[in-house]
């Protein structure tokens, strides 16, 4: 089963690294997920803007644009890995490494469909 | 990441709005500088054997107002105390706060304190170590060895700003829209200032101080958290990342200048690039136009050429044609004339400065800009009247020496070089 790794995070800390705490966050995770690459488990990886570069469009009777992005809350989603798990346990253990030291959140969520080029076929 | 470094990253990154929200309680800055201090103490007992709090700001903020009240109550007895209940049930009362930080309070609280730091009677470099000092929270060691003065004279200076700021009346109700918006240009352009403290040094040795650049834009990314449709502070902030982007290739390993067009290109931060070039694209949306998105626009044409002479100078010329119209200034037309050298000749660019003489008699970039266009149009002996005049102006040692190497070069050959040695920009 494809699995989605939702990366929230308090994005105010995330901030204030500086280039080199963020780089050492990058070079810890990557310890995991190079090994998951390796075995052919690992999908695309994203990495998202500052909520800041958001724009949320809100469809009603009339569509709504607005600056940021849906939820302002502390932690915020700030990017995305797909992995693929024998289990939802395996999932969690992922997650587990994954995140290992930091303050992360996870929130797992099985993929219904996936189009890597957009596209079925 | 251990649990000091990451309580060291929350106590940072919730200390503007706990201070915020704290000098609002207070109404008072030491106090509330006082009541964050003794929060942060209780946090680092307290954090690494409960578990962090879901929301570290409001953690400092309640326990930092508890902090200040129980202060109150030992130094005066005669003050009536509030209710125990009130105060002291931090469990319940997190939740509690936390609701009510997450409606419009604390964005004001946040911009309230950044806007007391701009006092218009303090001198700009003053206001700047005012809010690294209050809002940033670093040292006063660390800001005395970014402006690269003593730490007592620093220590001095800050006490000095701070007793003047105390006695400012900025008012603590909620601003109306009007206010609001002048508070957000007079941070806006504080925190401009602050930037540029890092990115061209007004003295001392270094000539780029990284860590205030990016202090800066990490204010002025809270500010656009907090004021999410602000154009100007998108603006504001794409214009600091794209400028901060060509931070890696600016000097040499000696640490002498690098001009825009001599700079090596793979050196930018595209991350930085790509954010700025978003959040401007955002701003294009608002149709509100302003100096900020428009000096975003610029260093976004620099951003997008791939070599120097792929640089849109046309629109460049443009663009500092609109900025001019919005806000004539001589430096504004001084950056124009760099363009017109491009797309016109140093002729027509030397003409477009003349008229600035006057102005900016006693600027480097000027007699920079000068020397070169003299330089390009074969005047060497003018050229090199205008390269004395740049040095003796020269703010870094890495100006002057830059300048030295055009007049080492006039030196050894009279040629007029084939292109241009000088811009206003790096």
């Amino acid at each position: 089963m494809l699995y989605a790794f939702l990366c929230c995070h308090d994005e105010a800390i995330v901030n204030s690294w500086s280039k080199d705490e963020d780089d050492a966050v990058l070079a810890k995770r990557a310890l995991v997920t190079d090994k998951l690459a390796a075995k052919g488990k690992l999908g695309p990886a994203v990495r998202l803007m500052p909520t800041t570069a958001a724009t949320t469009v809100r469809m009603g009777r009339e569509p709504v644009v607005l600056d940021g992005p849906f939820a302002e809350t502390k932690e915020a989603f700030l990017g995305f890995y797909l992995i693929d798990c024998d289990s939802l346990e395996e999932a969690v253990d992922l997650a587990k490494q994954i995140g290992r030291d930091e303050k992360v959140v996870f929130e797992i969520r099985p993929v219904r469909l996936y189009l890597p080029k957009g596209k079925a076929s | 990441m251990n649990d000091l470094t990451w309580i060291d990253a929350a106590v940072r990154s919730a200390r503007p709005q706990a201070i915020g929200a704290l000098v609002r309680y207070f109404r008072d800055l030491d106090r509330a500088e006082e009541a964050f201090q003794e929060a942060c103490l209780r946090a680092l007992k307290n954090w690494p054997v409960n578990g962090p709090p879901r929301d570290p700001a409001a953690w400092l903020i309640l326990v930092g107002r508890n902090a200040g009240l129980d202060e109150t109550r030992r130094s005066s007895k005669s003050e009536p105390l509030p209710a125990d209940d009130k105060i002291s049930d931090l469990g319940d009362a997190e939740t509690d706060l936390a609701e009510r930080l997450d409606n419009s309070h604390y964005r004001d609280d946040v911009l309230r304190l950044l806007f007391i730091c701009c006092h218009p009677d303090l001198p700009a470099v003053q206001q700047i170590a005012l809010a690294l000092r209050i809002v940033s929270g670093l040292s006063v060691k660390e800001i005395a060895r970014a402006f690269l003065v003593s730490e007592s004279a620093m220590e001095q200076r800050i006490t000095r700003a701070k007793s003047r700021v105390a006695r400012s009346d900025v008012p603590f109700e909620t601003p109306g829209a009007a206010e609001r918006t002048e508070r957000l240009a007079v941070v806006a352009a504080m925190l401009y200032l602050l930037f540029n403290e890092g990115y061209s040094a007004s003295g001392g040795e270094q000539h780029v101080r990284t860590p205030l650049c990016d202090e800066a834009i990490r204010l002025s990314r809270l500010l656009l958290g907090l004021f999410a449709g602000e154009p100007e502070i998108m603006g504001l902030t794409a214009l600091l990342l794209l400028q901060h982007a060509r931070t890696p290739a600016r000097l040499d390993a000696d640490g002498a200048i690098i001009l825009l067009e001599d700079q090596d290109r793979a050196l930018w931060n595209r991350d930085m690039i790509a954010e700025g070039e978003a959040l401007l694209d955002k701003a294009r949306r608002h149709r509100r136009p302003g100096a900020y998105q428009m000096q975003a626009a610029i260093a976004a044409v620099h951003a997008r050429a791939p070599r120097p002479e792929d640089t849109d100078w046309l629109e460049i010329d443009r663009l500092y044609a609109s900025l001019e119209q919005l806000m004539p200034s001589p430096v504004v037309t001084l950056n124009r004339a760099v363009a017109v050298s491009k797309t016109q000749g140093a002729e027509a660019a030397l003409a477009m400065i003349e008229p600035l003489a006057e102005p900016l008699g006693g600027y480097f970039h000027f007699f920079g800009l000068k020397g070169g266009l003299l330089m390009q149009l074969g005047r060497d002996e003018e050229a090199r009247e205008a390269f004395d005049r740049a040095i003796a102006l020269a703010h870094t040692p890495a100006e002057a020496a830059h300048i030295r190497l055009h007049l080492d070069r006039l030196m050894r050959d009279s040629q007029p070089p084939s292109k241009s040695l000088t811009s206003v920009s790096e």
